[in-house]
């Protein structure tokens, strides 16, 4: 038997617990995130801007809705792979991986799952193109985590709804085609979830200006006055919370590989810098306290894919429960911003320069461990799932 | 031992490292032979005797005007077959890689190609070749007859030309046979120095788009404000090119980002060089690059990342904005060559 | 029309490479499609034909022809034989030659214009003659026609302008175009694909002799440079200081 040599960068040889084609994907998905995304990003994350031609790029390459049948654009994908292809792209910026995330999850899944089978026609395909570019409007201003208590309204009218509110925090809306929108219904008092269309009259989507974080990313708000929406673009499938928690727990999945994605650059960069870096006549990286940051990345990291990686096949097999992402979600995203705080401080002064990229990465971690659920918030579920008791009020 | 080297040439003009190859071959002591195919290469007969060849053997024939491989292999393998040379030199150019190998596939021996260094084991040749362009050098031989070996350019020495020298000029009638292809026309040439005959190479990275104290014309896209902010560091660098009498180079990363075509890329995926002075801009110096130019006899690097790994492989570093070394330099490097 | 396009798999062109005991080592770098013959396929795909992908070489082989598969050929084809393990260009040749024939009523047949590995950048001409077919080699850009066939081919002194008939043997260089990506699904169809493997018998020829051996792998001598950084109040006293010791060089 040959020797068994510990690599560094995979010690638990996660890249041997995967399939051929699971590691195809993920060394095709790298080369292009690495040949196409990562040498525009300084520039997009300096000057705050999105190119919307990278959305018909990662369609072009199947990184849109890619757990979709192939019948709607998809490349039916499984969720080990979903997984692979966040944690490439947001090796890159979690911006990036945001974008991808909304239009896979927060919008093509919806429309697949709780859609009439024209809805799937009419918007799948060209999401999974890249020539529409999707957004989720949940959050509203005065509504975070508590989306229960949202205050957009769909009254009923001859033919359709007329919906009122404002969403905010909704990536991707001020370049949006297609926004899928929880609203309160007058039938009802429940949550439903209807399509809206850019152009529809009385909707706007300003986008936020002077974010420190995603800054690759677009961010706007939703607009709602009295938009009238046909009926045909209204989810007939779906009733309650669990519409917009179903995609949510999707998109978090998804997340909870990418940040490990983040987390890695930061590692990998942060080792080679300390490597590299002579200080006192010898490498930075000879130092103890060094070290042990570096050991520490080392396991989180690995932890963490392993749990990622587990919670996916679950996913596969159609075994998960919402709780198993809230617990990945919440141990990527927590850990990721950890590790990139440290990779900065390693960084000395070249930890700040956006060219080093691990400022932008910290940026971006702060926002990924506070939305789909705060790190907070997860703990709660968490917490309920095992006392049985609720302590969210 | 018999020796044949043959004369590479564009159009009736010789490439440097034919007369280069004549003399790798005069230094394992064998008389040489050169041989020239084409139409109207009179005057390359002359210059092959007055960089050392003892003998040439000429066939012009109207069909080898230009250089078609399947042509030139038709006319070449049967004169070599008869005069059983036992070693066959070829300049490593692209016409001399290809003919080396027909041939080789004609006479049923085998090829060395884009060999470094040769030594006599005998009557064999051990041969150096770099492989994974340059990671590795490979000793290799052949053992079939005529052993056939390609001599990379600017490694052996070009020998003294002696004006007037001369020697035993045969003219050979050769049948060009069937050959399949036509020559249609050439594009324009790019000009400048080319990279493989150059003995200075200045190159530029992706750093050359990196100046911030220029102002983009109006209306221009984000791509397309880089790719001219490029350009111009890129002119400071042919600027300096043109006062060393040098070939533009370049990495990979500013080939990709569209800064300079892919002809003047330097690289495991470009071309690998060797020139006296190497000067690389702005060029952190992944291992496919210094790969390609490792073998540089004087590097001098240029880059504000003092940690860039180009600087491992220099002589000669500036921790600096190229943007304002390179005119310095032009302007100092002009004074000192009196230009 | 069918068309050939011959891959290679090598290690990665960022590997380290190391020669242990005369053997070439990579370490843990991947074994990748030869990034030449990406663009070999990219110019196979895009003739319109049925493409085949041959390569010659062990198991490990089956990684290139899978990637090439995910771009979009139709079939696979392994090349491998222990006789042929060791085999020099010539014989490498030769029996591409021999795959190509087997094949049959093959127009078109692509090489990347040299492997990263061997760097020898002879197997497409040499291929070429063991067929009878012209090499058009370094092309650039191709119009096909019928049976006749125009390319551009990049060479040293610029763009050259060839025409032939088919078949013809083909090099393509990086300035015909960026290969595009394997796509999701390519990668799908490709990872389940069963690559037939050929061996001598199959391709109904002789061991070729291999007349060239390699009796030795070297690393490079370790250059011996320490650089010396120049150090200045000025771009200008930099540049002078840097020009007296690049004269000092005596290379100019």
């Amino acid at each position: 038997m040959a020797k068994q040599t510990f690599k560094w960068d995979d010690p638990f040889l996660l890249n041997e617990q995967l399939d051929d084609e699971e590691r195809m994907i993920r060394d095709t998905a790298r080369r292009f995130c690495q040949d196409k995304l990562m040498p525009g990003i300084i520039e997009a994350n300096r000057n705050e801007t999105f190119d919307r031609e990278i959305m018909t790029e990662m369609g072009g390459m199947g990184l849109l809705g890619s757990t979709i049948p192939e019948e709607y654009g998809g490349s039916g994908l499984s969720y080990v792979v979903y997984g692979l292809i966040a944690r490439e792209v947001e090796r890159v910026d979690s911006g990036y991986r945001s974008a991808m995330s909304v239009q896979s999850s927060l919008v093509m899944h919806p429309i697949y799952t709780y859609g009439t089978e024209e809805q799937r026609r009419k918007y799948l395909p060209k999401l999974a193109s890249g020539e529409w570019v999707g957004c989720f409007g949940l959050t509203e201003p005065n509504h975070g985590s508590d989306p229960g208590s949202m205050e957009t309204r769909a009254k009923k009218v001859d033919g359709g709804w007329i919906l009122h509110g404002s969403k905010t925090w909704i990536t991707n809306s001020s370049i949006a085609d297609v926004f899928v929108v929880w609203a309160k219904a007058s039938t009802d008092g429940e949550i439903h979830g209807f399509i809206l269309e850019k152009g529809m009259k009385g909707l706007s989507a300003p986008k936020i200006e002077g974010k420190f974080s995603l800054r690759a990313s677009v961010t706007g708000e939703i607009v709602m006055d009295e938009v009238f929406v046909p009926d045909e673009n209204f989810f007939q499938n779906v009733v309650g919370l669990k519409g917009p928690f179903g995609c949510l727990n999707r998109a978090r999945y998804g997340i909870s590989w990418g940040a490990l994605g983040a987390a890695e650059f930061c590692w990998h960069a942060a080792r080679q810098y300390t490597l590299d870096r002579p200080q006192f006549g010898r490498p930075l990286a000879a130092n103890q306290l060094i070290q042990l940051k570096l050991a520490n990345m080392m396991t989180e990291i690995t932890l963490g894919l392993q749990s990622v990686l587990r919670v996916g096949r679950l996913m596969d097999e159609g075994k998960f429960t919402p709780e198993m992402i809230s617990l990945v979600k919440r141990n990527s995203c927590g850990k990721a911003l950890e590790i990139a705080r440290h990779a900065r401080d390693m960084h000395g002064a070249n930890g700040v320069s956006d060219e080093y990229h691990i400022i932008r990465h910290l940026m971006n971690l702060e926002s990924v461990n506070t939305y789909e659920g705060t790190n907070d918030i997860h703990a709660l579920i968490l917490g309920k799932a095992q006392t049985g008791i609720q302590a969210f009020l | 031992m018999k020796t044949w080297v043959y004369i590479d040439h564009f159009k009736g003009e010789a490439v440097p490292a034919s007369w280069e190859t004549i003399g790798a071959a005069k230094s394992l002591g064998s008389d040489v032979t050169a041989v020239i195919l084409g139409t109207g290469v009179d005057a390359l007969a002359k210059a092959a005797f007055e960089y050392g060849a003892d003998e040439v053997v000429l066939a012009d024939n109207s069909a080898l005007e230009d250089f078609r491989v399947e042509a030139y292999a038709n006319a070449l393998s049967p004169l070599v077959t008869d005069a059983a040379p036992g070693l066959l030199l070829f300049p490593t150019t692209s016409r001399g890689r290809e003919l080396a190998g027909m041939v080789a596939i004609d006479l049923n021996t085998g090829v060395l190609v884009d060999v470094i260094a040769m030594e006599l084991d005998g009557d064999k040749v051990v041969a150096t070749r770099p492989i994974y362009a340059g990671k590795l050098l490979q000793k290799t031989v052949c053992n079939a007859s005529p052993q056939i070996i390609t001599v990379r350019g600017r490694i052996f020495a070009k020998p003294e030309a002696e004006p007037g020298r001369s020697g035993t000029l045969t003219k050979v009638d050769v049948n060009v046979g069937d050959a399949p292809t036509t020559v249609e026309g050439y594009g324009e040439s790019t000009g400048g120095v080319s990279l493989a005959d150059a003995g200075v190479i200045v190159s530029g990275g992706r750093g050359v788009s990196n100046n911030p104290n220029l102002t983009p014309p109006d209306g221009m896209s984000d791509d397309e404000a880089e790719v001219w902010r490029a350009q111009q560091g890129f002119a400071l660098i042919t600027d300096l090119a043109g006062v060393l009498n040098a070939a533009v180079g370049a990495s990979r990363a500013a080939v990709d980002a569209n800064y300079i075509p892919y002809a003047n890329q330097v690289g495991q995926t470009g071309k690998v060089v060797s020139p006296d002075l190497y000067i690389a801009n702005g060029i952190s110096g992944a291992i496919q690059h210094l790969a390609g130019m490792r073998n540089s006899k004087v590097i001098v690097a240029i880059n504000k990342d003092p940690d860039a790994p180009i600087f491992k492989m220099a002589r000669y570093g500036v921790v600096g904005d190229l943007h304002e070394i390179v005119p310095a330099l032009t302007v100092a490097m002009k004074a000192k060559l009196g230009k | 029309m069918k068309i050939v396009v011959c891959v290679k798999q090598v290690p990665d062109s960022a590997a380290n490479l190391v020669a242990e005991n005369g053997v070439a080592s990579w370490g843990d770098a991947p074994l990748v499609i030869n990034p030449w013959d990406e663009y070999a396929v990219e110019a196979a795909l895009n003739m319109g034909g049925d493409v085949t992908v041959v390569s010659m070489g062990d198991e490990n082989a089956k990684e290139a022809l899978k990637h090439a598969l995910a771009m979009g050929c139709q079939e696979a084809i392994l090349v491998s034989d222990p006789a042929l393990a060791n085999v020099d260009t010539q014989g490498a040749a030769k029996a591409l030659a021999a795959a190509i024939e087997k094949i049959g009523d093959v127009k078109m047949a692509f090489f990347g214009r040299q492997a990263i590995d061997g760097d020898a950048g002879i197997t497409p001409a040499q291929t070429a003659r063991v067929l009878g077919w012209p090499a058009l080699t370094f092309t650039a850009s191709i119009a096909v026609d019928g049976d006749s066939v125009k390319v551009e081919r990049s060479v040293e002194e610029g763009r050259q302008t060839v025409s032939a008939n088919l078949p013809a043997v083909f090099s393509i260089v990086k300035d015909y175009g960026e290969p595009r990506y394997p796509s999701f699904m390519g990668i799908r169809k490709a990872s389940k694909a069963e690559i037939p493997l050929w061996g001598l018998t199959d391709l109904g020829i002789e061991a070729p002799a291999s007349v060239v051996e390699w009796p030795e792998l070297n690393n490079p001598p370790a250059k011996d440079v320490s650089v010396e950084i120049i150090e200045g109040g000025s771009p200008t006293e930099i540049a002078e200081k840097l020009a007296d010791k690049i004269m000092a060089e005596k290379i100019l």
